[in-house]
């Protein structure tokens, strides 16, 4: 199968056009010694339906979290994608649209990327939303070369409860250029200790991050960091989950100068975690640095209301080396879904449907802690996850329910090397309920686990 | 019938109305406080807005008619490969084994998933002629950022740190962008009177400090670079490393491989060459094959097969030079790739750079006429010419591009490159029919013809979109980048 419309005859015609005899001659330009005369050693061709039925022979390999009762969590969540959704962003016109550079014809993109900006805005509580960014991880390595840039300083002060994925990526995005990132623990379980923080930041801290809530669940206390941050002169960085600022207050209420995160939650299939959706939004203080697109309002020449990019010379395809960031595509598609998501919800749906979250993991939190041997790990008040500590191997705990039909969560281990030498993580399991899970699903898994438990327990006796 | 102002979601939201609906509470409902105590819970409601559904999708359906697609028309907007996105990649992505799955799931549950990346990586280092591939980047810039901070790593291994990095004057912004953001300083190469890199600019420029050299083969003039393994005999002589912006690769599948022209490190676009929608911006992708001596240093993770058959994802590897993003990758995005090159073919995906660079001759040969052709040599997959022959009306690129709108068409990418006066870069790709392309021809032959008789009203096009030229420059002075509310006014947001 192939997707070219030529005819044999259209072939030849358009050849005698051009004034070449053959294909052939169209690539006499290319020295011979680097023409491919072979064939590329792929697959050959099959019709759409034998393609189809590799791509179900593939998808039916794999037990996809949806099709299990699922706590997996850590930063890709399995919320439900309203029918909407997949209407919108399936429309043609959405999906195989370029950047909008013609803004006349373009007014569509151009408007929904406006009305995201708003709802992050909202969100957070900041002034300057940007059309989107990958993912958590990137973008909080532009957050920090955006912090790197604004103070002309040297180092970048982060909570271990920063996601370790979010902090390996800055780590390795800004290995050779931006601040230099040093990490502080944290006390078991808990929230980040706002003194611990202040004792690492000096002079040289272009900011300090947090994450909201952090990697075990644990809420912090963002206003007191912030006083940290600030008392330095540095900036105050916040990580949010933007789902839970349905119920919790905005970052950019507490002191935040830079809020990203992940927003797959939002109209996002969880997708072996991408594309999701990166988030960045700032104070209009740091509205010229922030990287990435960004849509603004603006009339045309008879005075009609109209949307355009805006602010270009921040931007690469303008400003080449001189730009804040080498950002060219994002996650538009995705951050449309996650708009008409928003919209679904509305005003009074966001706090509803973080409501009902916690309440779930509250449930499920308490259930688990009356099992014999599943001790509390996260301290204080959850917001849809918090972490259990197991008597045996956390991995092995998931491993063991799958057969019965649970993922029982991410084992906190697989992180280790991201932690303190001295943090035993191996027991620590990572639990998150969503609004998906019911009480019979959740009183099924603490029965599963309950057994596995006591089974455990006879076999090391 | 005068249309009336657009207005935004939020000003269509009306108290009290619902789309949404959520399973009922179905566990003990404790007293919020105790759930989340009130210093941690918001003061007020983020203002999202309050639609019913039928309005919602009113609002949506109404903003994509006022968008331009693949399917709306012929969009040859240069150096990025407007192709058509077949349906049955949409169909492939959204199957719940592959939609449904959380990047921690068991490895043993997600098989099929590693199947299709370990042997979407061996198809890419084919295509690429080099070793290995991460499938890991977000982009295509994000592809390059990955690519230089191996680049840096490699040096390093060797004991050299060398700050420089060579880029062609007509190269994408993104490549000086990433070259800053790895640590490096990036420096011009001039490019000769054929287009190609100038190569006693490049002699004079190679010296101990260069780390590589960035380039787009063929380059955004759509002209294949004849000097290739001088270059690369020259910058390897050098010790240094050429990286391959593979947003060009439309041209060359199954007919040059930048591994055999000498290129060290390759990234693609699936969202431009592999048929993968661009969605309005994004999302894309941006895997990278390396050569054999780069292999250690590639992100972590990395898929392999183990003896007994088992897939699995490799984090043990101790020269990587980490992880690049979150998780595995766009993976969707993947699913949409794999599925494009496995029903293609290696006789179908050369016929795709035949036909692209067929119908880019084809449609430069129907208008070279109008405009200057600044290189008089034998185009690939896009073409670039100069509208410079019209100013003496008065009329500029910008003014045919808009005016293109009117004909129903999606302009070319303007004023780039940037050593080309009133640059037009036009790349039609292989899924326009000879219709679409007379067509193409026809409307800018008559818009030509237009600039000559009214380039008053060429200088006001686009006149029949559902907006006339925005001010930008208003926009850009009085930032408004979102939504306001009148109880706002006067805090500056």
């Amino acid at each position: 199968m192939d997707y070219v419309p030529h005819s044999p005859a259209d072939v030849a015609e358009m050849l005698a056009a051009v004034g070449v005899g053959g294909v052939e001659d169209l690539f006499s330009e290319i020295p011979e010694q680097v023409r491919r005369r072979e064939p590329l050693a792929v697959p050959a061709a099959v019709s759409e339906a034998e393609l189809l039925g590799e791509l179900r022979r593939l998808a039916a390999a794999d037990t996809p979290a949806t099709s299990l009762v699922s706590f997996l969590g850590a930063g890709v969540y399995d919320h439900y994608v309203p029918a909407v959704v997949d209407a919108i962003v399936s429309r043609s016109e959405f999906a195989t649209a370029y950047t909008p550079y013609q803004p006349e014809r373009s007014q569509g993109v151009l408007q929904t990327i406006f009305e995201y900006q708003t709802a992050i805005c909202e969100l957070t509580g900041m002034d300057v939303s940007n059309a989107s960014m990958y993912d958590a991880g990137t973008a909080l390595a532009e957050a920090s070369l955006l912090a790197g840039g604004q103070t002309r300083r040297g180092s970048i002060v982060l909570s271990a409860g920063v996601h370790p994925e979010y902090r390996q990526v800055l780590a390795t995005e800004t290995a050779g250029y931006g601040p230099r990132p040093q990490v502080v623990d944290l006390p078991e379980g808990a929230a980040t200790d706002p003194q611990a923080l202040a004792a690492a930041v000096d002079a040289d801290t272009a900011a300090v991050v947090l994450q909201q809530p952090n990697f075990f669940g644990a809420l912090e206390d963002l206003a007191a960091v912030a006083e940290v941050a600030h008392a330095a002169g540095a900036l105050f960085v916040v990580v949010a989950d933007p789902l839970s600022l349905g119920l919790l207050e905005a970052p950019g209420a507490l002191g935040a100068d830079i809020v990203v995160g992940e927003a797959q939650a939002f109209g996002n299939a969880m997708a072996f975690g991408g594309p999701g959706l990166g988030y960045m939004a700032v104070t209009r203080k740091l509205m010229r640095r922030i990287p990435g697109r960004l849509v603004g309002e603006t009339v045309d020449a008879g005075g009609k209301r109209g949307f355009v990019l805006t602010l270009q010379t921040r931007e690469q395809h303008i400003r080449r080396q001189k730009a804040t960031s080498n950002i060219c595509s994002n996650h538009a598609l995705n951050a449309l879904a996650a708009l008409v998501h928003l919209s679904w919800l509305g005003k009074q749906g966001l706090p509803e449907l973080a409501e009902l979250c916690a309440r779930k993991a509250a449930y499920l939190r308490a259930r688990l802690l009356e099992v014999p041997g599943v001790d509390a790990f996260t301290a204080g008040p959850v917001f849809r996850e918090f972490a259990v500590r197991l008597p045996g191997s956390a991995a092995e705990l998931v491993e063991a329910l799958v057969p019965q039909g649970f993922l029982a969560g991410v084992p906190a281990g697989r992180f280790a090397a991201e932690f303190d030498a001295g943090a035993d993580l191996d027991g620590v399991l990572l639990i998150a309920a969503t609004e998906k899970r019911t009480r019979a699903e959740m009183d099924a898994f603490v029965a599963a686990v309950a057994h596995h438990m006591a089974g455990a327990e006879v076999g090391r006796g | 019938m005068a249309e009336a102002e657009r207005r935004t979601i939020y000003e269509k939201s009306c108290c009290g109305r619902r789309a949404f609906s959520l399973p009922a509470l179905d566990v003990a409902e404790v007293p919020l406080e105790e759930l989340v105590p009130a210093g941690l819970r918001r003061a007020a409601a983020a203002r999202l807005p309050e639609v019913s559904e039928v309005e919602l999708l009113r609002h949506f359906t109404e903003l994509s008619t006022l968008n331009f697609g693949v399917e709306t028309g012929s969009y040859p907007l240069g150096s990025c490969t407007m192709k058509y996105n077949p349906k049955v990649n949409e169909v492939a992505c959204r199957l719940e084994g592959f939609a449904g799955l959380h990047p921690y799931q068991p490895e043993a549950l997600a098989q099929g998933a590693l199947e299709l990346m370990y042997e979407l990586e061996q198809w890419l280092a084919e295509i690429a002629g080099l070793a290995r591939t991460t499938l890991q980047p977000a982009a295509g810039a994000h592809g390059e950022l990955t690519g230089l901070l191996i680049m840096r790593a490699y040096h390093e291994a060797q004991g050299r740190t060398p700050k420089r990095i060579l880029i062609p004057d007509t190269a994408h912004g993104t490549n000086p962008a990433s070259v800053v953001i790895a640590g490096y300083e990036p420096v011009a190469v001039p490019s000769d009177a054929r287009g190609g890199v100038d190569i006693e600019a490049l002699k004079a420029l190679l010296d101990v400090d260069i780390a590589g050299l960035m380039l787009t083969n063929p380059n955004t003039l759509g002209l294949f670079d004849e000097n290739i393994t001088e270059i690369a005999r020259l910058v390897h002589e050098a010790g240094g490393l050429l990286y391959y912006d593979g947003a060009n690769s439309n041209a060359v599948l199954g007919i040059s491989r930048p591994g055999d022209m000498g290129f060290d490190i390759v990234h693609f676009n699936p969202h431009k060459t592999f048929s993968t929608p661009h969605g309005g911006g994004g999302p894309g992708a941006g895997p990278i094959v390396v050569r054999d001596i780069l292999e250690p240093f590639l992100p972590v993770p990395l898929v392999e097969k183990a003896e007994n058959g088992r897939f699995f994802f490799e984090y043990d590897r101790p020269r990587s030079i980490g992880k690049m993003r979150t998780f595995v990758g766009n993976f969707g995005v993947l699913v949409r790739a794999y599925t494009y090159i496995r029903g293609l073919g290696p006789d179908g995906l050369r016929r795709v750079s035949e036909m692209a660079v067929l119908n880019a001759n084809y449609v430069l040969e129907g208008i070279r006429d109008l405009f200057d052709v600044p290189f008089e040599r034998r185009c690939m997959h896009e073409f670039v010419v100069s509208a410079s022959p019209l100013k003496q009306h008065g009329v500029r690129a910008l003014d045919v591009a808009k005016r293109m709108l009117d004909y129903g068409l999606h302009p070319p990418t303007t004023y780039f490159p940037q050593i080309v006066d009133e640059a037009l870069m036009f790349e039609p790709t292989e899924t326009e029919s000879r219709d679409d392309l007379d067509t193409m021809i026809a409307a800018l032959r008559a818009i030509v013809g237009e600039a000559e008789t009214q380039p008053g009203m060429l200088r006001e096009a686009p006149i029949t979109m559902p907006v006339q030229r925005l001010d930008e420059a208003e926009a850009a002075r009085h930032p408004v980048l979102r939504q306001r509310y009148p109880e706002d006014e006067g805090d500056g947001a």
